[in-house]
């Protein structure tokens, strides 16, 4: 790939050096090929192994453990929750909106009060909305895949992140999540951007007391739908 | 009151072994209370002591100076001495894990040595895990008024798992109260050659457990360790601390009334053979 | 950075008459370990997952190369850049050509201890560049010019008053002049500040915690989302990462994730845990138009496949520093570099020489709390032994030391000699000590008696002594 005075061949050919083999080859090379493959998952975490309704609660309670608030609603209460949330917290009934399909299915419209713009955050935005890809029952943790139904930035730049998820995306761990990546994305093309959330942005720099709000939301409301 | 019975009396009493007493260089020069103690406990529990002449120092010294040659040597000495012994005990997990988790991995490159190193790590033991664990003990006769906190010494807790054993014995003392220190796993700042090499270090650290130490209200404390042990006698007593040291086995073999370290002695000490 | 290793013992003194330090440090020593030890023991399998991000990591170091080159496939497939640096300098060099091809003026920084490596900042500046820390703790000391004193809570030797004074003297030039007291105060005004540099903005640059072979992604972990800016709103992100930090799979990641944040902060999970696989997709509303991954050697290469191997294991989760005693009596910046603690006193002498950094290794009791907390169970103790040895065969060992080593080892090799002069010393120390039972001062033990009274001996002779002299029977009841 390329010649031998390469600064990558300087790198490559010093690891091989030290491990006093040459490239890899033959059997050990199909080894490691099959593990890419077929990747081994680590010890099983017992806590997240439930039945789905218990992976739900196991989900909420981690989230608020971590600092979120969560209401669970029936799918047609969700622009309903979204408004009083905001009207609850003093907050603008206002916000920016992922442009996503997940979100479509609601009737925002029932909401003569709330104003949204669909696109991705800007610096300015108060409040977002987002769907989730999936919510990790291990930890409560968010699950966001980028794309053109989710910018980033309505992840990250306003103050209060509104996030609706399916109890049928709650998954148990990591693991599962990333089975669910392979199967929509392709195993060879994650998203630009997969940004688990735990909670609202936080820090624990000054004198090692947890602070929220350091540059991410300094709120998280996760509705969680009921099916 | 219940007359306490030494395991030497139980009726499932193993056959006797025969335990070789590895000293420790600090116990032979500082305070042969100690190794009078260590011997006492194992003879209690039903072993036969012999104390072998040849033996002088573990060898951490050279170990952890970087001085692999001379560790070796020691090492290989320490081997001899203690060759066809059922069990080695040593009252330190420092010296003990020195022979149980060290000396192996001295003789990487000698198969011959090696195999001779891992039989020596395999029956050596510090006191404590040897009476409790291999032996059996959950009880010792002996009477000591007063409240004690105590010391987890570092690689006994960390290296031979030390932990349990000696607040176990301690719970048969009569008298006896033990009082936690809040991080009783956090180290003294001995460390061997480490504690005049980096005095300020040292001191820093032997300050903050003699704090901890205090704030027990415990009027003695007790390891497993000479070598932490007199660290932290020496940072009472220089801040004026009224606060007795003593080693853990001298306290389970009821010799409680001996001076504690640092302190003066009264008389000429008691010479008693049986 | 300029190494004031070498100087250890001075930065030591330093550091212990420093009351701001003692007073953060007291914090740090209960808070951290405590946090982790319940997050430990909340989690059953934690014991196991140790023992396997232990086994994935050296499974990826054994397979270096391989997983290197399926990385740099990944990335590029999916439009990425990848950059080798053999050596510091080529890392600095790729990163300024490469803010300079897009006319950058600024960079948004997210925390990177390889960047802290190679003095990244310096040379960015010196190429008309301004870097801006991201990261609470980093942005503080940035201000402060101070170098970090601990890998994840750089700032974590400053008190909240500190802080506050160094907002004031900054920020009160951008119009707040009020000197504030509350601790969440203080982070809404650097929200407030950095919030517009992130804007700004025209490269983002980050480390990774760690790079995925198997879809050729950096993976970040933070709590404060800095990172997250940092790879969202510029339009060129880079990331700046060394060759240890490749991991086999997604399914590896979600391991040593669990190991890492209850190790480093002893929570379940950090706030954001973050996939980064190549620039913004066709139709994306925001992402960076270029990605570029730059992996750097700087001298890991050479310590595969020796006795020092396993510190490439390290995740960077502070654990060892956290749970040190030594760390926790001096602080970060007297190991006088980047890396300190146990890591550092391993990682130091590597990366920058163990005639500099020789203290470092030296001055640990070997207590053994660092290797026992270590998620990816490195043996620290035994690798900073391992340095000890080689000053030893160097010649670097102290001089008394070494003289000290020498007597010492030639008397226990002789028992019967050694036998008749310990008998001898314990006979005129008792004497001596009688009275006190022990010593204030004693010739040669300076270093001890500086701080401690010395125990004087037993009366009676040796243990040997007292043994022999009753052929075998014990003299004390």
């Amino acid at each position: 790939m390329s010649d031998d005075s390469s600064p990558r061949s300087q790198i490559l050919n010093g690891i091989r050096r030290s491990l006093q083999r040459g490239p890899l080859s033959g059997e050990a090379k199909q080894a490691v090929e099959a593990r890419l493959a077929a990747p081994p998952r680590g010890p099983d975490v017992a806590r997240a192994r439930l039945p789905q309704p218990e992976k739900v609660a196991l989900f909420c309670q981690w989230a608020e453990t971590n600092n979120a608030t969560v209401a669970r609603v029936a799918a047609g209460d969700v622009p309903g929750e979204v408004s009083n949330y905001l009207a609850r917290n003093n907050l603008p009934a206002r916000a920016a909106m992922a442009p996503s399909p997940l979100l479509e299915g609601y009737d925002w419209a029932s909401q003569k009060m709330l104003s949204l713009r669909r696109g991705r955050g800007e610096g300015s935005d108060q409040v977002s909305i987002t769907g989730a890809f999936a919510g990790i029952a291990e930890t409560g943790t968010l699950v966001m895949a980028s794309g053109p139904d989710h910018p980033v930035t309505l992840n990250l730049l306003p103050d209060t992140h509104v996030v609706v998820l399916r109890e049928a995306d709650i998954v148990g761990g990591y693991e599962d999540v990333w089975e669910r990546l392979r199967a929509r994305y392709g195993k060879d093309r994650m998203p630009r951007t997969v940004n688990t959330i735990t909670g609202p942005s936080r820090t624990g720099d000054i004198e090692q007391a947890m602070e929220l709000g350091a540059h991410g939301p300094r709120r998280m409301h996760i509705v969680v739908v009921r099916e | 009151m219940v007359p306490v019975v030494s395991n030497l009396h139980d009726k499932h009493s193993p056959p006797a072994r025969r335990v070789a007493l590895f000293v420790t260089c600090l116990v032979d020069l500082f305070r042969p209370s100690v190794g009078f103690a260590a011997i006492k406990l194992l003879e209690d529990a039903g072993c036969i002591v012999e104390v072998p002449p040849l033996q002088v120092c573990c060898g951490q010294p050279a170990y952890n100076s970087g001085d692999r040659a001379t560790t070796r040597a020691i090492a290989t000495q320490i081997i001899d001495a203690f060759e066809g012994y059922e069990a080695v005990v040593a009252p330190s997990g420092s010296c003990g894990g020195m022979l149980s988790h060290h000396y192996p991995g001295l003789f990487d490159d000698d198969p011959a040595m090696k195999a001779r190193a891992e039989n020596l790590a395999g029956r050596s033991y510090e006191l404590m895990s040897f009476l409790v664990d291999v032996l059996g003990v959950d009880k010792v006769a002996a009477r000591y008024e007063g409240t004690v906190t105590y010391h987890d010494s570092c690689s006994g807790l960390r290296e031979l798992g030390v932990k349990a054993q000696p607040r176990r014995l301690l719970g048969s003392v009569e008298g006896l109260k033990l009082s936690e220190m809040k991080t009783p796993e956090v180290c003294c700042g001995f460390g061997g050659t480490f504690c005049v090499k980096y005095p300020e270090i040292s001191n820093a650290m032997v300050g903050e457990k003699s704090g901890d130490i205090a704030a027990t209200g415990a009027g003695t404390l007790l390891a497993g360790d000479l070598g932490c042990l007199m660290n932290m006698a020496g940072k009472l007593q220089r801040e004026g601390s009224a606060v007795q040291v003593r080693h853990v086995a001298e306290v389970l073999a009821d010799m409680g009334s001996i001076a504690p370290i640092g302190e003066p002695e009264g008389g000429e000490p008691e010479t008693v053979t049986r | 950075m300029e190494s004031t290793a070498h100087d250890f013992k001075h930065n030591v003194s330093d550091a212990l008459a420093n009351p701001n330090l003692q007073d953060s440090l007291a914090m740090l020593k209960v808070g951290f370990s405590e946090r982790r030890r319940l997050a430990a023991e909340r989690l059953p399998e934690f014991e196991l997952l140790r023992d396997r991000a232990r086994d994935i990591k050296n499974h990826a170091l054994a397979n270096l190369d391989f997983y290197l080159e399926e990385f740099e496939r990944k990335v590029i497939a999916l439009g990425g850049h990848v950059h080798w640096a053999p050596t510091a300098a080529d890392a600095r060099r790729i990163i300024t050509d490469l803010c300079k091809s897009v006319g950058a003026r600024t960079v948004a920084k997210s925390k990177s201890m390889v960047a802290e490596e190679i003095a990244l900042n310096d040379h960015l500046e010196e190429a008309g560049i301004a870097p801006i820390e991201t990261d609470l703790g980093e942005y503080i000391i940035q201000l402060r010019k101070e170098p970090p004193s601990h890998i994840i809570a750089p700032a974590v030797h400053l008190t909240k008053d500190q802080v506050a004074d160094t907002f004031l003297e900054h920020h009160g030039p951008l119009g707040f002049t009020k000197r504030l007291t509350e601790r969440n105060d203080l982070v809404a005004e650097a929200r407030y500040v950095l919030r517009q540099k992130f804007l700004d903005a025209d490269v983002g640059l980050t480390g990774a915690n760690f790079l995925v072979a198997e879809t050729g992604s950096s993976m970040l972990v933070t709590n404060e989302g800095n990172a997250d800016l940092s790879n969202t709103l510029p339009k060129m992100h880079i990331v700046l990462a060394t060759i240890e930090k490749v991991i086999p799979t997604l399914e590896d990641a979600a391991v040593l994730l669990r190991v890492l944040a209850r190790s480093a902060t002893g929570q379940e999970s950090s706030a954001y845990t973050t996939l980064n696989t190549g620039p913004k997709r066709d139709g994306d509303l925001d992402g960076p138009s270029a990605y570029h991954v730059v992996i750097l050697d700087n001298g890991r290469s050479s310590v595969l496949g020796t006795e020092m191997q396993e510190i490439l294991r390290c995740i960077r989760c502070g654990a060892c520093m956290n749970h040190c005693p030594v760390y926790g009596a001096i602080g970060g910046h007297a190991y006088g570099w980047v890396y300190p603690g146990p890591i550092g006193a391993v990682l130091t002498p590597q990366l920058i020489g163990v005639e500099e950094a020789g203290n470092l290794p030296n001055a640990s009791t070997f207590c053994g709390r660092c290797e026992s907390v270590c998620p990816v169970r490195i043996p620290l103790p035994k690798l900073m032994r391992h340095w000890r040895e080689r000053e030893f065969e160097r010649h670097l060992t102290p001089k008394a030391v070494r003289q000290g080593l020498a007597l010492w080892s030639f008397l226990a090799r002789r028992p019967k000699l050694y036998r008749r002069l310990t008998g001898i010393a314990n006979r005129v120390l008792a004497l001596f000590g009688r009275a006190d039972g022990r010593y204030g001062t004693l010739p040669l033990a300076g270093g001890w008696t500086r701080f401690r009274d010395f125990p004087a001996p037993q009366a009676g002779g040796t243990f040997h002594a007292q043994w022999a002299r009753h052929g075998g029977a014990r003299t004390r009841p």
